[in-house]
């Protein structure tokens, strides 16, 4: 698995620096205007893992898809090392809530989508098949989707995202069908990844323990429209362990954020 | 080395214990004692047949009677041997499936023969016997084969040139705004009109009654492929365009690789409709239009009372449109394995 994610990873890409300033969204739901997203400033320096953490529904998906390019936010503006972000571009990947894998392709056709979109594919082969070995699911490298069970789906498009040698990586709940040692062993590879290549992660999550695990910031959102409530610098030195009484002071403390702390 | 590896290696096969595999062995002479039994049906009846033929006179006068009693006899043997002697598997599991049809057909054939052919049941020149269409097979195979061969030629032109018109014109409808626009209105007052209304004025506008004969099983074609090939962009779900844009996906990579795949279920089912479509098209347009084909042998049979020569065509017919639309089907399903539960044809 290391040699795999060292395979993957062979030059250290560097992240990039991610600035969001005072970004407002709204969505229009039959003439009627939802506000999402209310005056959301943050940055991100380059390399940093910054978890984001809030209720269903307050637009942290929305968030990530304006941070991804896939649309303009309706007030404020977003860069990437100070340039605005106007559309998506490889070097910001996203691993969304859904695995979204094409039906039509293997396994290993969806793995390698993006580097055949940036027509690089028949250089590249090795990568496909060393980002399939990182998640466990060489063997069903022929496989379609349909033949998978939900939690390797959720894999194949983490491996998907990783072989693009992104610079940000943006993660929505990528975890949250994993059954909790699957989880456990995926957070220490995202980690060990991210460690390893330097890139920059955006990674929206329920389980505040796994924020606390593997965050170096913890951005807490308000209900919609979500506003930010907290930023936490979880300043502890990785490789963390789980019982470390710090980091369970800091779960207490943010699920209290989130109006959750009476049943802890 | 995985972690994963230990969860995921369920793959491979292992082998039947000892005791299943002599409860297969069993269960596979029990299934060969039934076909054996099936297969002695399905002779009875085509040797009952083959007998009903020579065992009467014939009220008419028909040439094949004699031809038709041994090759009745001949498939009666041939489906008893086949059922006793393949051995068992997939081969064997489909020749059971088929004999209770086999069985059917003998014994409607042998009724067919008593009712028109031995004691005229049926009114005669409207309902000829097995013998007669047999005979028309044998002695007026040119005009019938030069039919065949003329009416494929046009449906195949035809289809293939509103297939591809629907097609494109579907995908750039559902890729673009612009295109959209202009053309879903024409679409919209032009497409639901039948193909064969446009008979007068095609026939009037283009050069040749050929060509006109292709227009209109074209635009019979087309019509239902460019919906469905449109409606079947439109339902790709914009999460796979996403999905690919982040990943750097160019316009055209998203038409090609995730527009046009993710629409091809739809497009099969335009390209089905477009197949019924256009047989109707064809056999109209070659009874008024070309005077050569199916249809046109057909109409001609009419006018002869050649009922015979009618029914032989018919037979001929069908099995062409059938194949058409098994070829379709087959295509389909090796274009998408990756679709489960689609229907077998
Ligand atoms: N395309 C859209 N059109 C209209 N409303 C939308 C759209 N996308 C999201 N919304 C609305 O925006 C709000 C925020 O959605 P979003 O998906 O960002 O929530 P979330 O914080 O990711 O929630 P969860 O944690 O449950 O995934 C929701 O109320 C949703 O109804
Ligand atoms: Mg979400």
């Amino acid at each position: 698995m290391v040699a795999a994610a060292a395979a993957l990873a062979p030059r250290v890409v560097g992240g990039a620096a991610l600035e969001v300033d005072r970004v407002s969204h709204a969505f229009d739901i039959d003439g009627q205007l939802l506000p999402v997203l209310n005056n959301v400033s943050f940055t991100v320096a380059p390399g940093e893992f910054v978890a984001l953490l809030g209720p269903s529904g307050c637009g942290k998906s929305t968030l990530l898809r304006l941070v991804a390019g896939l649309e303009p936010p309706r007030a404020g503006s977003l860069s990437e090392d100070g340039v605005p972000i106007t559309r998506p571009y490889p070097s910001r990947v996203v691993v969304f809530q859904d695995p979204t894998l094409f039906p039509w392709r293997t396994v290993w056709q969806n793995v390698a989508l993006g580097l055949q979109a940036q027509g690089i594919l028949k250089r590249e082969r090795a990568r496909v098949d060393a980002a399939l070995d990182l998640v466990g699911l060489a063997k069903f490298r022929n496989a379609y989707p349909h033949q998978l069970s939900g939690g390797m789906a959720q894999r194949v498009a983490l491996a998907r995202a990783l072989v693009n040698d992104p610079r940000i990586l943006v993660l929505d709940e990528p975890l949250g069908k994993l059954d909790s040692l699957t989880r456990i062993a995926m957070q220490t590879e995202i980690l060990s990844l991210w460690q390893r290549s330097g890139f920059t992660s955006l990674l929206v999550t329920h389980d505040v323990e796994e924020a606390v695990f593997l965050a170096t910031r913890i951005i807490v959102f308000s209900d919609r429209p979500a506003t930010i409530k907290a930023e936490i610098e979880v300043d502890r030195p990785y490789p963390r362990h789980r019982g470390d009484p710090a980091l369970a002071e800091l779960r207490h403390r943010i699920l209290g954020l989130l109006g959750a702390d009476a049943t802890w | 080395m995985s972690t994963f590896s230990a969860s995921e290696s369920g793959l491979g096969t292992s082998r039947r214990p000892l005791s299943l595999r002599a409860a297969a062995r069993r269960s596979d002479e029990g299934r060969l004692a039934r076909r054996v039994a099936a297969g002695l049906a399905a002779g009875a009846t085509w040797a009952a047949f083959g007998a009903s033929c020579l065992w009467w006179d014939d009220l008419g006068d028909w040439s094949r009677t004699q031809a038709l009693a041994i090759g009745a006899f001949v498939v009666a043997a041939a489906v008893v041997i086949a059922a006793a002697a393949w051995p068992p598997g997939r081969g064997g599991d489909q020749i059971t499936r088929r004999l209770p049809w086999l069985t059917l057909l003998g014994a409607v054939l042998a009724v067919w023969e008593l009712a028109t052919a031995k004691f005229g049941w049926a009114p005669l020149p409207f309902f000829p016997p097995p013998q007669a269409i047999l005979e028309v097979y044998t002695d007026d195979m040119p005009k019938l084969a030069a039919s065949v061969l003329a009416s494929v030629k046009l449906q195949l032109g035809g289809y293939a040139i509103g297939a591809a018109a629907g097609f494109l014109t579907g995908v750039a409808i559902g890729c673009s705004r612009a295109v959209g626009y202009w053309v879903h209105p024409v679409l919209r007052f032009i497409g639901p009109l039948p193909a064969t209304a446009w008979l007068p004025i095609a026939f009037f506008v283009f050069p040749s009654s050929l060509s006109a004969s292709t227009f209109l099983i074209a635009l019979a074609t087309g019509f239902p492929v460019t919906v469905l090939t449109w409606s079947g962009v439109a339902s790709v779900s914009p999460a796979y365009h996403d999905v690919a844009r982040t990943l750097g996906a160019s316009r055209w990579f998203l038409i090609t690789r995730v527009a046009i795949p993710g629409a091809l279920p739809h497009v099969f089912v335009g390209l089905f409709m477009g197949l019924g479509a256009s047989f109707a098209v064809l056999v109209v347009a070659e009874m008024i239009g070309v005077k050569a084909g199916l249809g046109w042998y057909l109409q001609w049979a009419q006018g002869w009372a050649a009922y015979a020569n009618m029914y032989a065509a018919l037979i001929v017919m069908s099995l062409l449109c059938s194949g058409a639309i098994t070829l379709l089907f087959k295509t389909r399903d090796r274009l998408l394995v990756w679709q489960k539960g689609v229907v077998r044809w």
